[in-house]
């Protein structure tokens, strides 16, 4: 069985260039681009790992993460989040959040694909 | 005989050693080797001023007329200091505690510091010691004409006067000298003192001399005397009992009260202890002065029967040709005159100076400019004037009164003059219940019936008073006549008026004071007088106490502060190997403190705050003129630092002010580069994300031609994103330079709809536009001004979302300028965010329409504010609608 990938972002051509690494490793991709309805969409999506972007349309990607990781069921879910704002601040507020993982843009395709691999255990 | 000429050379040389003598003394009191200068000794013969020329050569002259009455003159002063010591000791107690400097000071301070009495006392003063200061002048200038016998006929009244002209401005120039070195808190005169002290001595040696001379040298002893004295009248006790008691009341009250008396026996008194010495030592000398005066009446008598008897002293051994002893006995009236005159000019001009110049100039200076000038300067300046007047008002009596017989009753007059304060004296010290009131009412009353009974009818019937008046009272009104006032005739004229002065002046205050009510200030001053043996300790000098400790302390902290108060009063207990915070209070230390708290608060302020603790004692009048001079420098100081903290409070506030808008500032920044960061970042992350994708492998020729425009775009969006930073900072900064010039607002929308639609759009948009009112002429930057209408128009060509979007560009008139209105048929913005459009990085849709960084509005808005217009959103148009205002100014200067 694939795994499945929730990658929570606006900006279409990064959507694009995700999607299109992660679909050759053979994942599979969903895309979502509104921060307000993102913590539905994982709930319904139930995938394996999340890609989160920080600066969304209607919410902030830290808010989401916090739901998630309020939730019982969300609790462990690897969440691998992305910013391009790259400052210290950001850094800290998703530790203590509770992202799994936290890379700032531009990123090394590589780089995302190991780490999703590594969260993933796969 | 001796010559003139030599006479004058002795008198200078004496005059010389005086001189050196008083300085010798100040020099060693300067060096504070005070020793000897103040031993009871001293005092005792200080107090000998009593015995002035008067007494020198008038006391055998008294008893050629009046037989043995002169003695009561000695024994008022006897009784007193053998049977009322203790009066004086309080006196002098007060005067140390409470720093009096006169009495009228003594008097003004005991009533509630009252500069009314102050006043009566000094005119009191004043009025009753010129004459005797005339009398002194007049001996002196009698005693020389004595010595230039030889050539009487030169010798007038003329030549009388010159003489008493020279003496008055000599000792002038002495006693400013000597009496106004320095203002001293405790107005002491070492050099004075010790000046007088010496002419004590010499009139006692003097008058010893003659009596000598004219007992075993003229007559044949002891023996002899005695059966002379027999055989003439002189010594008949010619008993009247009135005018007896009166006499030695006077001399007693006069001893007291004299303004010369109170300057040696109060102010000048270094250790209230010598009073005890004095209490037996000066009636001694009293003795001594007296005890050859019958002697040498009698045998002036017999020598020279027809001389006057008031210069035997001198005409006796003069005749009999005793040149040097003549010498002596000249010196010795000399040293009695002088030393009256100096002790009393200083006396008088401390009173005349503290109780009516310096409060009458500082009256005027009140409502000049503080002068910081130094006030101890006036003051000292005041004195020296004031006396110079005193001696001069004494010359003038001197010359206007003639001289002669009316001079000689001057004395008792004197005295009873200053009599009058008597009562308010012992009613202040032992009274608590006097009152100011009553002391003013006795005192006027007193004064008043003195000068009507006996002081204006001593001039004769040629000065104020008239026969008539003087045979039949005022107006013919018989009871008022002044020498027998109320009918009481017959009466001796002294006594009758010393009898009613007293009686109603002691009536007057004793009533006054029963019926007023005493102020605050005088019930403390009275308690403080009445009670000044509870109040203050024995020892001399600063008494000792834990509680005066702490009560230093208290005081020091809030003048230095807690902690500096408390450091040096535990440093100073160290020292004393005690523990704490409360030193003894040594002498040592007290003085270190007052050095202290001076560097705060002033020297003057210190002391009087130390004494106000440890002495219990109060301010004098030089301490309140030293404090308010020092205060007003303090205040001048405190006003120049206040200044400075408002200027201080006002830079800090601007530095706040500053601080919070770069803080704010800061913030902005912050975000700004957050905001640049996140615009950068995001095209770089798709360039480098795509171009990873296409050199890690095989794809479709679809996928790499896809992927290398999103490449392409990206780049050009990031280029895009620079130039728009570029060109906002440089319009931020106000470096941007603007090409003025006059332009035709058709040509410059033509211009921005042009290049509008030659951008790649693959969106249509319809423009309407009304050309025939665009006709406008502008002075303007036209490129600029085109920049923000293709602003404009790209931002409705991309952000309308209408199915055939419409822009209508419609020029008016705005009142106060040119308005370009860019209206689209799209679903405008929200409220909300109209009023954040004009904001950096404030794109509101969708990131992937944009195309840009969402600097545009923000360009638009700086570029409008650079060309002195604005650019708006104007609500409630239906679709998205941005207004371009153009000031008419400009308009107008292109017509």
């Amino acid at each position: 069985m694939r795994k499945r990938v929730l990658l929570i972002e606006d900006e279409p051509n990064i959507i694009q260039a995700i999607s299109f690494i992660l679909s050759r490793d053979g994942w599979t991709v969903d895309t979502h681009a509104d921060g307000q309805t993102a913590v539905a969409e994982v709930a319904r999506r139930t995938p394996d790992i999340v890609i989160l972007d920080v600066m969304l349309p209607n919410r902030s990607g830290f808010d989401i993460l916090a739901d998630l990781r309020a939730d019982e069921a969300t609790r462990a879910l690897p969440v691998l989040m992305l910013t391009a704002r790259g400052q210290k601040r950001d850094r800290e507020l998703a530790e203590r959040f509770g992202a799994s993982r936290f890379m700032t843009k531009p990123f090394s395709n590589a780089e995302v694909l190991d780490c999703v691999r590594e969260l993933t255990g796969s | 005989m001796i010559g003139f000429n030599i006479l004058v050379l002795v008198c200078l040389a004496y005059v010389a050693v005086l001189f050196t003598v008083a300085f010798a003394a100040e020099k060693r009191a300067e060096r504070g080797e005070v020793g000897w200068l103040r031993s009871p000794i001293v005092y005792t013969l200080s107090l000998s001023i009593y015995c002035t020329a008067w007494t020198f050569y008038g006391a055998v002259g008294y008893a050629v007329r009046s037989g043995l009455e002169f003695v009561t003159i000695y024994l008022g002063p006897t009784l007193v200091m053998v049977g009322w010591w203790w009066v004086v000791r309080k006196l002098v107690r007060i005067g140390r505690s409470q720093r009096i400097t006169s009495i009228a000071d003594l008097i003004s301070s005991r009533y509630g510091k009252s500069n009314l009495l102050g006043v009566l006392v000094t005119l009191l003063a004043v009025i009753g010691t010129t004459p005797y200061i005339a009398l002194q002048l007049q001996s002196v200038a009698l005693s020389f004409s004595v010595f230039s016998g030889d050539e009487a006929a030169v010798w007038d009244a003329g030549n009388l006067k010159n003489t008493a002209l020279l003496v008055a401005a000599g000792l002038a120039v002495f006693t400013i000298l000597f009496g106004t070195r320095r203002l001293d808190a405790n107005e002491r005169h070492h050099g004075v003192v010790t000046a007088i002290a010496l002419e004590a001595v010499v009139k006692l040696v003097a008058l010893l001399a003659v009596g000598i001379f004219v007992v075993w040298g003229v007559a044949g002893g002891a023996g002899d005397i005695v059966a002379r004295i027999d055989a003439s009248g002189v010594a008949e006790w010619n008993l009247a009992g009135g005018r007896w008691t009166t006499l030695i009341f006077l001399s007693a009250a006069a001893f007291l009260c004299l303004p010369r008396m109170f300057q040696v026996m109060v102010v000048e008194n270094a250790d209230e202890r010598h009073v005890a010495v004095a209490s037996w030592a000066f009636p001694l000398y009293l003795f001594l002065m007296s005890l050859f005066v019958i002697p040498i009446a009698v045998v002036g008598l017999d020598v020279l029967p027809g001389g006057n008897p008031d210069l035997y002293v001198l005409t006796v051994p003069l005749s009999l040709g005793q040149d040097n002893l003549a010498m002596l006995s000249f010196l010795g009236g000399f040293s009695s005159a002088t030393s009256m005159v100096i002790v009393a000019a200083i006396a008088l001009s401390t009173m005349v100076s503290n109780h009516i110049v310096m409060p009458i100039w500082l009256n005027l200076r009140r409502g000049g400019a503080t002068v910081s000038g130094d006030v101890r300067n006036v003051v000292l300046l005041s004195r020296r004037v004031s006396i110079g007047a005193v001696l001069a008002l004494g010359y003038l009596y001197f010359k206007l009164s003639g001289g002669g017989a009316a001079l000689a009753a001057i004395g008792l007059i004197s005295f009873a003059g200053v009599a009058q304060v008597l009562p308010s004296l012992l009613g202040g010290l032992f009274w608590r219940g006097a009152t100011r009131a009553g002391a003013a009412l006795g005192l006027t009353i007193g004064f008043a019936i003195w000068a009507y009974t006996l002081f204006l009818p001593s001039f004769g019937d040629t000065f104020v008073m008239s026969a008539a008046m003087l045979q039949d009272g005022p107006f013919g009104i018989a009871w008022l006549r002044p020498r027998a006032l109320f009918g009481f005739d017959g009466l001796d004229p002294v006594v009758h008026a010393v009898f009613w002065s007293m009686v109603l002046n002691t009536g007057a205050f004793l009533l006054g004071s029963v019926f007023s009510f005493p102020e605050p200030l005088e019930r403390l001053q009275g308690a403080q007088f009445v009670n000044v043996f509870e109040h203050s300790p024995n020892a001399p000098g600063w008494s000792r106490g834990l509680a005066e400790a702490e009560d230093l302390l208290i005081m020091s902290q809030r003048i230095l502060g807690a902690s500096e108060a408390q450091a040096l009063f535990r440093g100073a207990a160290e020292r004393q190997g005690k523990g704490g915070y409360l030193p003894d209070t040594t002498p040592d230390f007290i003085e270190l403190l007052e050095r202290e708290l001076a560097g705060s608060v002033g020297a003057a302020t210190a002391h009087a705050m130390i004494g106000q603790i440890v002495g219990g004692s109060v301010v004098s009048v030089e301490d309140l003129m030293a404090v308010a001079d020092e205060t007003a420098q303090i205040m001048e100081v405190s006003s120049r630092l206040k200044t400075q903290s408002e200027e201080l409070s006002r830079t800090a506030g601007q530095l706040r002010d500053a601080n919070e808008k770069l803080t704010a500032l800061s913030i902005q920044k912050d975000a700004f580069l957050s905001q640049i960061s996140h615009e950068l970042r995001t095209p770089m992350t798709s360039i480098r994300a795509f171009s990873e994708i296409l050199m890690s492998g095989p794809m479709t020729e679809e996928e790499q031609t896809k992927f290398s425009k999103i490449i392409h775009d990206e780049a050009i969006r990031l280029t895009r994103l620079l130039d728009d930073l570029l060109d906002l900072s440089v319009l931020e900064n106000g470096q941007v330079t603007l090409n003025w010039q006059t332009a035709d607002l058709h040509d410059v929308l033509e211009r921005a709809v042009t290049s509008t639609v030659s951008m790649a759009g693959d969106r249509g948009l319809e423009i309407i536009r009304d050309p025939s009112v665009e006709r406008v002429a502008l002075v303007t930057d036209s490129d600029r001004l085109a920049q923000v209408f293709i602003n404009l128009i790209a931002n409705a060509r991309k952000y309308c979302t209408a199915q055939n979007p419409i822009l209508r560009i419609v020029v008016s008139d705005g009142g106060a300028g040119v308005n370009v209105d860019f209206i689209d048929n799209g679903s405008g913005i929200p409220r909300p965010s109209q009023s954040v459009i004009f904001e950096k990085f404030s794109r509101l849709s969708d990131k992937s329409q944009a195309g840009g960084a969402g600097l545009g509005l923000a360009i638009c808005r700086e570029i409008m504010v650079k060309l002195g217009g604005s650019v708006t959103y104007l609500p409630g148009q239906g679709g998205a609608a941005f207004r371009v205002a153009l000031p008419r100014a400009q308009a107008r200067a292109a017509q």
